[in-house]
């Protein structure tokens, strides 16, 4: 169940650090800067959004008697052993 | 006493530590025992005795190490020693120089503890070449621990604080007792296949080394090392070193210490999101700025080669020529003009010249016309007497008395009569 949104979270800080360093240097034509701009800003919004709303989210692995695996939302001490 | 060494003291003593240190078996060995005439001393070594019922030993265990000691030595205490055996070449004692103490019972478990340890010190577990390093942004984290109890609840305390984005898998196990081992490997087997996770967290709260001593087992130790998904071990409080610690790619002290180290922190990250996005926009403000000046650069160039400024050059050229061709003729104009002028001076004033040249030669002509007019002559009183055709008499040989003639006077005349001739005598 891993999400496609955390599976880009450190791809999107990558990217956008890729594209901070290459518009620094400053030598992109200008369109391509827009662009690259635009992107950026995008990331950014995107990485903000993930890390303001992010909710943890806690299961717990059960192997019941016949093998089976499952995963069950945790409810904190209840789930002993 | 044939032909045998005589040794010194000093060369006695001196050999008797090489031998002793000589020994292998003596480097690191265990020795059993009781505490007896403890003397800790003010420079911080500790020095007593270690004896059984049939021998004793002098013992001393430096500051450095005592250091280490988890109790405190006492008289009649049964131990469990660490060390070394050498001798004292001033004295010439023999001693143990302790690395490492356990009481009695706790000792049983230190031994196996420190053997197992080497015994997979030596089979390259612990190698750092075979650390693998941690998910900078993990995605799913799996927790083997046991559900119950304050590690968990601090673990996810921590983990829902710093990074919430990650998703977290409670794989449970038995964490002290003799089930606890087998519990923790197969927590830890079920970690590895099924919760999808990108890194583990082994561990559990602070205890007594007994509690922990389900973390020392030989079969977890292997099953982390073998384990595919990095490791982080976080096994009771800072002090306490298991082995699982050893193996492990990484060691927290604790379990919250496990927390912190796994995931980065929220909060840091936002700071460096907004930090990013700040550059981006005074990199693109700086660009946008260094394109606009250079659309300027371009733009005054090209104004400077406009058509309408080309035309106006060129304009500018022409009127430029033709002022010179003005002036120039100008010049010339002025110039023929002086020099008309000059020569209409000079024409003029020769003129005048030679107008006043005549004149006076008129003048001079006049006057001698004058001198030479009869009139003058008259005036002076000379008379003209001419005959009755007119013809002027100038000789008297002309005349017969009688003959008429006139004479003219300055002012008027008279018609006369001749009455004697007087010829002029030739001579």
């Amino acid at each position: 169940m891993a999400g496609k949104k955390k599976q880009t979270f450190e791809q999107a800080m990558m990217r956008l650090e890729e594209i901070v360093k290459t518009l620094e240097q400053g030598e992109v034509p200008l369109e391509e800067s827009m662009a690259l701009f635009e992107e950026g800003t995008r990331l950014s919004a995107a990485l903000y959004t993930m890390l303001k709303t992010a909710e943890q989210k806690v299961t717990v692995l059960d192997e019941s008697t016949d093998g089976q695996i499952v995963e069950k939302p945790f409810e904190g001490g209840e789930n002993a052993i | 006493m044939t032909g045998s060494r005589i040794y010194s003291v000093t060369q006695l003593n001196q050999d008797i530590k090489n031998l002793l240190e000589s020994n292998p078996s003596f480097h690191n060995l265990f020795v059993r025992g009781e505490i007896s005439n403890y003397k800790p001393h003010p420079s911080g070594h500790h020095y007593m005795t270690i004896k059984d019922e049939g021998a004793a030993i002098s013992a001393v265990l430096f500051r450095s190490e005592a250091a280490r000691l988890r109790f405190r030595p006492q008289n009649g205490m049964k131990v469990i020693a660490r060390g070394r055996i050498s001798s004292f070449p001033k004295s010439g004692q023999i001693q143990l120089y302790l690395a490492d103490m356990m009481p009695e019972g706790a000792g049983a478990l230190h031994v196996r503890f420190e053997q197992l340890k080497e015994k997979l010190y030596q089979e390259g577990l612990f190698a750092s070449g075979h650390k693998r390093p941690l998910p900078e942004f993990p995605q799913r984290i799996a927790l083997v621990t046991s559900p119950g109890g304050a590690a968990v609840q601090d673990m996810l305390r921590i983990l829902a604080r710093r990074w919430p984005l990650a998703q977290i898998v409670l794989c449970p196990a038995l964490v002290q007792g003799a089930a606890a081992p087998e519990s923790l490997i197969h927590a830890l087997k079920l970690a590895e296949r099924h919760s999808g996770a990108d890194l583990i967290l082994l561990g559990r709260g602070g205890g007594s080394a007994e509690d922990l001593w389900a973390f020392n087992d030989e079969n977890l130790a292997r099953a982390i090392y073998a384990s595919r998904i990095p490791v982080v071990s976080a096994v009771g409080h800072e002090p306490d070193v298991t082995i699982s610690d050893f193996v492990a790619d990484l060691r927290a002290p604790t379990p919250s210490g496990a927390a912190e180290l796994a995931v980065p922190d929220g909060a840091d990250l936002l700071d460096a999101v907004e930090q990013m996005r700040r550059c981006l926009r005074m990199a693109q403000q700086r660009r946008c700025r260094q394109a606009e000046m250079h659309v300027q650069t371009l733009r005054q160039r090209l104004s400077a080669r406009t058509p309408a400024r080309y035309l106006a050059a060129q304009e500018h050229a022409v009127q430029g020529l033709h002022d010179r061709l003005q002036r120039a003729l100008q010049r010339e104009l002025e110039e023929k003009a002086a020099a008309a002028e000059s020569l209409q001076q000079r024409m003029s004033s020769g003129m005048q010249h030679a107008i006043e040249r005549r004149y006076a030669r008129f003048i001079r002509c006049e006057a001698a016309l004058d001198a030479l007019s009869p009139l003058r002559v008259l005036s002076r009183g000379y008379a003209v007497a001419s005959d009755p055709q007119g013809k002027v008499v100038t000789d008297a040989a002309a005349l017969v008395s009688g003959d008429p003639i006139r004479i003219r006077f300055s002012r008027g005349s008279a018609d006369c009569k001749v009455q004697t001739v007087y010829k002029m005598r030739e001579t």
